[in-house]
C-alpha cells in the first residue's frame, strides 16, 4: 500500500514539475517574443535621434556624396500618394463592406468576403507589377498616380474588411426605427447605420493609413522614386519607404544616418496613430504592415 | 378613413419616388464589390500576359531550373524558388513554436495585466514596415551574426548539415531571422484568437479529472484548436513568402542556390524588387514576370487554404485581424 501511494506521489510530484517546467518555457517564449520590438526601438531611437533635424524635414536631397540636405521630396511624395490612395481606395472599399453587410448574405456575398481576405494575403511586390503593366507601361512613365493606384489596392481589403464589422455592429434597433418611419433602404444605410458606423471606419481608415505608408513595394515599379521634389502627378515621385530602401543599399554614412531619422519617422507616426487608436477604441483594431 | 388613405396613397407615392434610390444605391455598393472580383482577375491576367514570352519559351522547367543568365536570356527560377522556400520553412517553424507558445501564456497563464501589455508589444511587431527591418537586419542583426552569434553557431553547430560556412552581414541566416520576427504576430495573435475561442467546457471537463494545467492544455486545448493553429501557420507562411524589402535587404542577392544557411541567396520577392528596374531586355522582365506570377499563384493558394481552415474553427466569427 505504501508503494502504491510513493509511486503515485512521484507521479505526482513528475506532472507538477512538468507543469511548472512548461509555464516556465511558456512565459520564456513570451519574453522572448517582445524582445524583438525594444530592440529595433531601442536602435532606431539611438541611431535615428542624432540624425534627426529641420534641414531633413525642409530641404531635398543634396547631389550623391555631399553630406546634408535631407528628404523633403518623400515627406512631401508620401503625403501626396497616399493621401491619393485614399481618395481612390476608401469610397471603393467603404462600398465594398456595406455592401457585404446590406447584401453580402448571398453566394456573391460569400465570395467576395473571401476574396476581400485573400487580397488582403497577397504579396504588395506583385500588385506593383500589376500597376507596372495596367498603367506604366501603357503611359510610358512612372508615375505618382500609379503608386497611389498600387497603394489604394492595398488599402482596399483592410477597409473593406473593417467597414462591414462595424456596419454590423450597428444596433438592430436603430435600423428599425429608421425604416419604421419609412425610410427607404439605402436612406436608412446613409443617413443612419453609416453615420453611427463612422468612427469605427475612420479608425479603419487611419490604420490602413498608417499600413500603407510603410509600404515600399507596390511603389518601386510604379512611382520609382525620384530624388527632386516633385508635385506632378504624372512624374515618377519619391516615398519615405523608397528613399529609405535606397539610403540602406546605398554607400555613404550619412545616407545610413538619413535612413535610420527617416525610419525614425516613419515608426514614430506609426506607433502614434496605434496608441491613440488604441486608447480611442480599445483592443479590437490592430495594425499590421 | 380619408386621411388613412390620404396618408398611405402620399407614402406610396414618396416610395415609390424614393425606390430608384434603392436600385441605384444597390447597383453602385455591388459595382464597389465587383472590384476586388476585377483586381484579383486583373492581377492573375496581367502578370499572365506579361509573362507568355518566357512561359511558352522556359515551359514548366522554369520552376525548377537554376540557370539565370540576363545576357544569354536563359532563366529559370529555381534558385529563388529554393530561397523563398527554405527561408520562408524556417521561419514558419521558429515563429509558429514561439507563437503558439506566446498564445497559451495569453490565454492560459497570464493574468490581464501581464497578458494585454504583452499581447500589444508582439502585435506592435506587425505595424513596423517592412523596409525598417531592412534597415535593422542590415545595421544591427547583420553585424551581430557576422561577428558574435555566426562564429558560435559554426563553432558548437558545425557538425550539423548546413550549419558550417561563413557568416556575413547578409545570408539565409539573417533572412530566415528577421522573417521569424515579422511573421510571430500573425502567428501569435491568430492562434490566440482560435485558442480564446475554445470552449470551457472543454478545459474544465479534463481539469475536473484531475489533470494539471499544461496537462489541460495538451490534452483538451491544443487537440481542439490545432487546424485553427495549423491556419495560423500557414496565415504567416504566406507573409513570409511575399515579404520583399525587409528580406532583399538582408539576403545577400546571389544566384544560386545555397549550401548552408549563412549563404548568400535570393528569394522571388527580393529577385523581382532588385532586378525589375534594371532589366537586360524584354526576356528578362518576361521572366520575372513569371516570377512574380508563381509568387502570386503560391500565396493564393496559401492564402485560401489558411482562410478555409481559420474559418472553419471560428466558424465565421472573425476577429478583426488585418494582414
Amino acid at each position: 500500500m505504501t508503494g502504491m501511494a510513493g509511486r503515485d506521489l512521484s507521479l505526482y510530484r513528475r506532472r507538477r514539475a512538468t507543469d511548472r517546467a512548461m509555464t516556465a518555457v511558456m512565459a520564456g517564449a513570451a519574453l522572448v517574443a517582445v524582445v524583438p520590438l525594444f530592440l529595433i526601438l531601442f536602435f532606431l531611437l539611438r541611431e535615428g535621434l542624432p540624425a534627426l533635424n529641420l534641414d531633413l524635414i525642409r530641404e531635398a536631397p543634396n547631389r550623391p556624396g555631399r553630406p546634408g540636405g535631407g528628404v523633403h521630396n518623400a515627406i512631401v511624395g508620401s503625403g501626396i500618394m497616399v493621401g491619393l490612395a485614399l481618395a481612390i481606395g476608401v469610397p471603393i472599399a467603404v462600398g465594398c463592406g456595406v455592401f457585404l453587410s446590406e447584401y453580402g448574405q448571398n453566394r456573391l456575398g460569400m465570395v467576395i468576403r473571401f476574396l476581400v481576405e485573400v487580397l488582403a494575403g497577397i504579396p504588395s511586390i506583385t500588385v506593383g507589377l500589376f500597376i507596372y503593366g495596367l498603367i506604366v507601361l501603357p503611359q510610358k512613365e512612372f508615375t505618382a498616380f500609379a503608386g497611389a493606384v498600387a497603394l489604394a489596392i492595398i488599402l482596399l481589403p483592410i477597409v473593406a474588411r473593417i467597414t462591414e464589422e462595424m456596419v454590423l455592429l450597428v444596433p438592430r434597433s436603430l435600423r428599425e426605427a429608421s425604416l419604421a418611419l419609412g425610410a427607404p433602404h439605402w436612406v436608412m444605410v446613409v443617413k443612419v447605420v453609416l453615420p453611427t458606423a463612422v468612427p469605427g471606419i475612420i479608425t479603419g481608415i487611419v490604420l490602413a493609413m498608417s499600413r500603407i505608408a510603410g509600404e515600399a513595394a507596390p511603389l518601386l515599379f510604379t512611382a520609382l522614386g525620384n530624388q527632386f521634389d516633385s508635385t506632378n502627378l504624372f512624374h515618377a515621385m519619391d516615398a519615405l519607404p523608397l528613399r529609405i530602401f535606397v539610403y540602406a543599399v546605398g554607400p555613404y554614412d550619412y545616407w545610413h544616418q538619413q535612413a535610420w531619422a527617416m525610419s525614425l519617422i516613419l515608426v514614430g507616426i506609426i506607433l502614434t496613430v496605434s496608441l491613440v487608436v488604441r486608447a480611442l477604441f480599445g483592443t479590437r483594431v490592430t495594425i499590421r504592415q | 378613413m380619408a386621411i388613412t388613405l390620404a396618408r398611405s396613397a402620399r407614402t406610396r407615392a414618396l416610395r415609390n419616388r424614393l425606390r430608384p434610390g434603392d436600385w441605384v444605391f444597390n447597383v453602385l455598393v455591388t459595382a464597389a464589390a465587383i472590384v476586388v472580383i476585377l483586381t484579383i482577375a486583373g492581377l492573375f491576367y496581367e502578370l499572365i500576359q506579361r509573362a507568355w514570352p518566357a512561359i511558352t519559351k522556359f515551359g514548366f522547367g522554369f520552376i525548377w531550373n537554376t540557370t539565370w543568365d540576363p545576357p544569354k536570356q536563359v532563366f529559370g527560377a529555381g534558385a529563388f524558388v529554393v530561397g523563398t522556400l527554405v527561408t520562408a520553412a524556417v521561419a514558419l517553424v521558429a515563429a509558429t513554436a514561439i507563437g503558439v507558445l506566446v498564445a497559451l501564456f495569453l490565454v492560459e497563464v497570464a493574468p490581464p495585466p501581464v497578458s494585454r501589455p504583452v499581447s500589444y508589444f508582439v502585435e506592435l511587431l506587425a505595424a513596423i514596415p517592412s523596409v525598417v527591418y531592412g534597415l535593422w537586419g542590415v545595421f544591427v542583426l547583420g553585424p551581430f551574426i557576422r561577428d558574435s552569434l555566426g562564429p558560435v553557431m559554426v563553432d558548437y553547430l558545425g557538425w550539423i548539415p548546413f550549419f558550417d560556412g561563413t557568416p556575413l552581414i547578409t545570408g539565409l541566416f539573417s533572412a530566415m531571422v528577421i522573417l521569424s520576427i515579422m511573421i510571430l504576430p500573425t502567428v501569435m495573435a491568430v492562434s490566440r484568437d482560435v485558442i480564446g475561442a475554445v470552449p470551457r467546457s472543454q478545459r474544465e471537463g479534463v481539469l475536473a479529472l484531475g489533470a494539471t494545467r499544461w496537462e489541460m492544455i495538451r490534452m483538451s486545448v491544443l487537440p481542439y484548436a490545432r487546424s485553427g493553429i495549423l491556419g495560423a501557420a500557414i496565415l504567416g507562411l504566406a507573409r513570409a513568402v511575399g515579404e520583399t524589402l525587409a528580406v532583399t535587404l538582408v539576403i545577400g542577392n546571389r544566384v544560386a542556390i545555397p549550401h548552408t544557411i549563412f549563404d548568400p541567396a535570393y528569394t522571388m520577392a527580393s529577385v523581382i524588387a532588385n532586378q525589375f528596374t534594371e532589366v537586360e531586355n524584354d526576356m528578362h522582365r518576361a521572366a520575372l514576370m513569371e516570377v512574380a506570377l508563381l509568387l502570386l499563384g503560391i500565396t493564393f493558394l496559401i492564402n485560401v487554404a489558411a482562410r478555409l481552415l481559420v474559418w472553419r474553427v471560428t466558424k465565421g466569427q472573425r476577429a478583426v485581424v488585418f494582414e
